[in-house]
């Protein structure tokens, strides 16, 4: 098996072995805080898979993470289903949720992808709503204490743990940024970037353009799906909160922020604008306005995104 | 010397909103022949070629190629059987290294199921890559960022991905456009040698690469063919000269 782009590797090497040691040294409301980062940087992972890879501007990933959510929380609320097997169900629903909507959106393009996206999304989300009765709506469900826990291999591994919660968390991260660093790396990523570059001659090389992008929508809502559920299965809450629109916004905003097309870009960008929120949350209550002002700046000065601009000024394999 | 029909239009027309931008070709193509199609502007050549190469969907007639009836088949499958087309404005992924660029052509033929491996590897499909761009003389160039590059290397490395594909038909849009005399005398050099195992069909402007490599002549004007036949007899033709110049008074 041959390793493409090196240099990436090593470099995504060093950061799990980082995040694998910041538990030792990281004060506990840290790791709550670096928990939530590890699994909104997999969601944001999943968004730029489509976005940053591929060129498909989303509106309505929100769909995707709560797909994740509703699945994995609802068999386990109702059915008392393990976790484990309940975050598998987590990670199918999403899966199918994609594949379907996929076939579907991808009949579109540009700003009409934006807008079916949205309005699909909008609909998950009023879906939830709408049937409350089940979904708990804008109340949610709070998993019972029979599901906080669950036994592997003989280990009882407990779900208010924050030590346990960031091991968790890390394990999925790491597997995730292994995934899609063979995917988008080598012959395979590519063609994603192919499509995102120059569509119409890629299509004129010989591909199916379609498939390409459906390949990369499913693995996209997927991803999402699986931070979805390990978000709820992990903090035991299941919401309609997660399938609004604000919730899209901010896989687009940390992908942005981070450098859309590159394997750690996400990660950086979930991790300065959760720190940055929270910060700024403990000094006004108008941090979104903050946030605002940010992102006109970088849409502005550095479309790229942070490790985009380090990439496209000084290390062409940031990618 | 038998001749084996590679591609045949019968009835071929697409109409733009009343425009007859190509009205009814019969065309026929032999395998092994460099066929040139010239005509005034607007004549339809790159409509015609784009219902050739599936960009454009026809409103009338069909198309053949290579024995199979083609005119409802998407532009990527006939891409995938042997059909290969250079864009008359570059077309090409800018942000990416020549290798790259030719890398992707290489790889629809090398490696057809995205998701399987093929049996070369990547190997295999550098190396196919960078010999189609070392014989449109991009050699030293490989690692270049394609946007960066001349104008006329960026119709090479055009040229490269056409090649890279081993197309059995190779169409060539207007290729020598913006090219210098030396670079054209390149250019006809590795069109030559392509026709060793490909068709060539090449729509151009200038008549000087027209005259040293075509076989024959395919003369369109105003979505009709109006002459086919060889250089010599294209040169005579009374309705050629009156296409181009305007009817005598």
């Amino acid at each position: 098996m041959v390793l493409h782009n090196k240099k990436l590797a090593a470099l995504c090497l060093a950061v799990l072995v980082l995040l694998f040691a910041l538990q030792f040294v990281l004060s506990s409301y840290m790791i709550l805080a670096a928990t939530r980062i590890l699994i909104l940087a997999v969601f944001a992972m999943g968004y730029n898979m489509l976005m940053g890879y591929t060129g498909l501007l989303s509106l309505g990933h929100a769909m995707f993470f709560a797909a994740g959510v509703y699945a994995s929380g609802m068999v386990t609320y109702y059915f008392g289903v393990s976790l484990p097997l309940a975050f598998l169900i987590g990670i199918l629903g999403a899966f199918a949720a994609s594949l379907i909507i996929g076939l579907l959106v991808l009949r579109t393009q540009t700003v009409s992808f934006m807008i079916v996206t949205l309005m699909f999304a909008q609909a998950a989300y009023l879906t939830t709503l709408y049937f409350s009765r089940y979904t708990g709506g804008d109340q949610g469900l709070t998993l019972p204490t029979s599901a906080r826990s669950f036994r592997l291999f003989g280990q009882v591994l407990d779900m208010t743990s924050d030590l346990t919660r960031y091991n968790i968390a890390f394990a999925v991260f790491a597997v995730t940024l292994i995934g899609l660093y063979l995917i988008t790396q080598g012959p395979i990523g590519r063609l994603f970037v192919a499509v995102r570059e120059n569509e119409d001659r890629t299509r004129m090389l010989g591909f199916d353009t379609y498939r390409i992008k459906l390949v990369a929508f499913t693995v996209s809502g997927t991803v999402s799906g699986m931070a979805g559920a390990l978000y709820g299965l992990m903090f035991g809450f299941v919401g309609s909160s997660f399938a609004a629109f604000q919730t899209s916004i901010e896989a687009l905003l940390y992908t942005l922020i981070g450098g859309p097309g590159t394997l750690l870009g996400p990660l950086l960008g979930t991790t300065v604008m959760t720190m940055l929120i929270d910060r700024l949350s403990g000094l006004t209550t108008a941090y979104l306005v903050v946030i605002g002002v940010l992102l006109i700046v970088v849409t502005l000065w550095f479309p790229a995104g942070i490790l985009g601009t380090i990439r496209n000024r000084w290390l062409p394999w940031l990618k | 010397m038998a001749e084996v029909t590679l591609l045949r239009t019968q009835g071929l027309a697409r109409h733009f909103d009343g425009i007859k931008a190509v009205d009814g070709v019969d065309f026929t193509l032999h395998q092994g022949e460099i066929r040139a199609i010239i005509g005034p502007n607007g004549a339809g050549k790159s409509t015609f070629v784009g219902l050739l190469s599936g960009r454009i969907k026809p409103s009338a007639g069909r198309v053949e190629f290579a024995g199979r009836d083609v005119t409802g088949l998407p532009a990527h499958k006939r891409v995938r059987m042997g059909l290969a087309y250079t864009f008359q404005i570059t077309n090409i992924y800018k942000e990416m290294t020549v290798l790259e660029n030719v890398a992707i052509a290489a790889q629809n033929r090398l490696r057809p199921n995205m998701l399987r491996r093929n049996p070369g590897g990547e190997a295999e499909i550098e190396r196919v890559a960078s010999e189609a761009a070392r014989s449109v003389g991009l050699g030293e160039m490989l690692g270049e960022t394609a946007g960066t590059l001349a104008y006329g290397h960026q119709r090479l490395v055009e040229v490269a991905m056409g090649l890279a594909q081993s197309p059995r038909l190779l169409i060539l849009d207007e290729p020598t456009q913006g090219l210098s005399d030396g670079e054209i005398a390149n250019f006809n050099a590795v069109v030559r040698k392509v026709s060793e195992t490909a068709t060539v069909l090449l729509i151009e402007h200038n008549m000087d690469v027209v005259m040293a490599l075509a076989d024959r002549i395919t003369v369109l004007d105003q979505g009709r063919v109006l002459a086919e036949g060889t250089p010599a007899e294209i040169t005579a033709s009374a309705a050629v000269q009156a296409a181009y110049l305007g009817e005598p008074a």
